[in-house]
């Protein structure tokens, strides 16, 4: 009995812990990354950044939109074969604009972004820690946050929300495919009935929910990254964690956030 | 000063404590007259500009070329013009020998290379301590002496303070003033390269004179041979 609650009591501790030094990490983040500023910060932090956001944002656009498009159809053709039977098939519209716009486009990038960017950060800041690097750095009098977490961080903020309203764009195209050659709907008439159906707020808590998804992806990354302890099968163990954690906490976060803007914004 | 000891006497956690990367829990370590043990962030900030590391295993950063992990502290840590700092750059380069090879990449360097990038990197602030764990660790001994030969020109002709970690004792006389021997953590010895060549301690002596230890002493292989010998098979 004793040894039960030991294992419950000590799983609660470690999550704890890790829950803390996120939180730890993500406002020390926050500090250094006045410094990754355009403009006002060091020009060696911004072009690092600006490199960080072609990596997470511009290479992973062709995947994103890939998996917009075949998800707009999915639920373009899911929805329609139900509708069908109420004689419904012009919600489809409302079904694959609105869906995508607070749903589906920041989460879908979430979970690309996640996989890509997420297991990368794991995986280049484990390998610094494992060949010294990490303390190099240190004795240089250059923190890592600083120095590295800070561009990372600034850099998800502002690609994973243009990859969402990417892969908004793309779902849309697709349902607008799927109804044209379904119900020969005219393209324009597809994009003043999308227009119509979604709304700011719509729009506003989708992004919403980017930029937390991004600060998760980006500091649990980087978490499993600064945690790794000994050789290369630490690494590969923090990259897997690193992934698995990132989706896990960026649903759990989703769910969240769809309760409480389901509840406070009225329609 | 050379550091001396065997494999697990403390001297990788010394070294630590001296560049400020770890805290001693006990005893005293003071650098340039700050304590170790309590100074705080902004204090070891200071201090480090005035330590210079090359690990052992190098650490260059990957994704820099040599010249750019060479400027890197110089780009950081003052506000010089680009031009000067290229300058610099070529002349740490060309004092330890790779005025040449400022282009290429880590990958691209043998062992011996990157170590010397790696004292390069160190010396790019031109600091008053240089600290150097295992410079000739895994090197060809012709490498190795080249690496001895800078060391003393650093010595003499910058007038940097060295603290070396070595096992090569060739090196060891070669380039120490005074050594240093620790043993499970605490000192066993220190005096001048003399002193400790004369030393009769034993630990010294042992080291010295690559004496191994009795393997038979070892606990378990005695229980393993109790056993056998009073075992039916051995009479």
């Amino acid at each position: 009995m004793a040894t039960v609650l030991e294992g419950v009591g000590k799983r609660t501790l470690n999550e704890l812990d890790y829950v803390g030094s996120l939180n730890i990490q993500w406002w020390a983040t926050l500090r250094a990354m006045v410094k990754s500023l355009p403009f006002v910060g060091n020009r060696y932090r911004w072009q690092a950044s600006v490199r960080q956001m072609l990596e997470i944002g511009v290479d992973a656009l062709p995947m994103v939109s890939l998996m917009a498009i075949c998800t707009g159809f999915i639920l373009a053709m899911q929805g329609a074969s139900e509708l069908r039977r109420f004689g419904a098939l012009h919600y489809v519209i409302d079904l694959v604009a609105v869906g995508f716009t607070r749903e589906l486009g920041p989460l879908l990038t979430a979970i690309a972004v996640s996989g890509r960017s997420g297991s990368a950060f794991a995986a280049e800041i484990g390998t610094m820690k494992v060949t010294e690097e990490l303390d190099s750095l240190r004795v240089m009098a250059l923190e890592p946050v600083e120095f590295i977490l800070a561009p990372k961080y600034l850099a998800a903020l502002i690609s994973v929300p243009c990859l969402s309203i990417a892969s908004n764009v793309c779902g849309i195209f697709a349902g607008g495919l799927f109804m044209f050659f379904s119900t020969h709907l005219a393209p324009r008439l597809y994009l003043h009935y999308v227009l119509a159906s979604i709304q700011l707020r719509d729009v506003i808590t989708g992004l919403i929910k980017s930029v937390a998804f991004a600060t998760i992806i980006a500091h649990v990354g980087c978490l499993e990254g600064f945690r790794v302890r000994g050789g290369p099968d630490s690494v590969g163990r923090s990259t897997t964690n690193a992934v698995v954690k990132s989706t896990f906490l960026v649903i759990v976060a989703d769910a969240v956030f769809t309760a409480i803007f389901y509840l406070t914004v009225k329609s | 000063m050379v550091l001396l000891g065997g494999s697990g006497s403390g001297k990788s956690t010394l070294l630590r404590q001296i560049i400020g990367l770890e805290r001693p829990k006990s005893g005293q370590v003071h650098v340039k007259g700050v304590d170790i043990a309590h100074c705080s962030a902004a204090e070891l900030k200071t201090l480090r500009r005035s330590i210079g590391v090359a690990f052992q295993s190098a650490a260059l950063f990957n994704s820099l070329t040599i010249a750019d992990n060479v400027a890197l502290t110089l780009r950081e840590h003052t506000r010089l013009a680009p031009s000067i700092i290229d300058l610099m750059v070529w002349m740490k380069l060309a004092v330890v020998g790779l005025a040449d090879f400022g282009k290429l990449f880590p990958q691209e360097l043998s062992g011996g290379m990157k170590k010397r990038a790696a004292v390069a990197r160190a010396l790019a602030l031109s600091p008053e301590i240089l600290v150097l764990d295992e410079p000739s660790a895994g090197l060809d001994p012709i490498v190795a002496a080249e690496l001895d030969e800078l060391i003393l020109i650093l010595k003499e002709v910058f007038q940097v303070t060295l603290i070396v970690v070595t096992h090569e004792l060739p090196s060891a006389f070669r380039i120490a003033d005074r050594i240093a021997m620790l043993y499970k953590g605490t000192f066993s010895s220190i005096g001048t390269k003399d002193e400790i060549r004369a030393s009769t301690n034993p630990r010294v002596r042992q080291f010295l004179d690559r004496i191994p230890d009795d393997m038979a002493k070892s606990p378990a292989v005695a229980a393993y041979f109790e056993k056998y010998l009073q075992s039916p098979e051995a009479t």
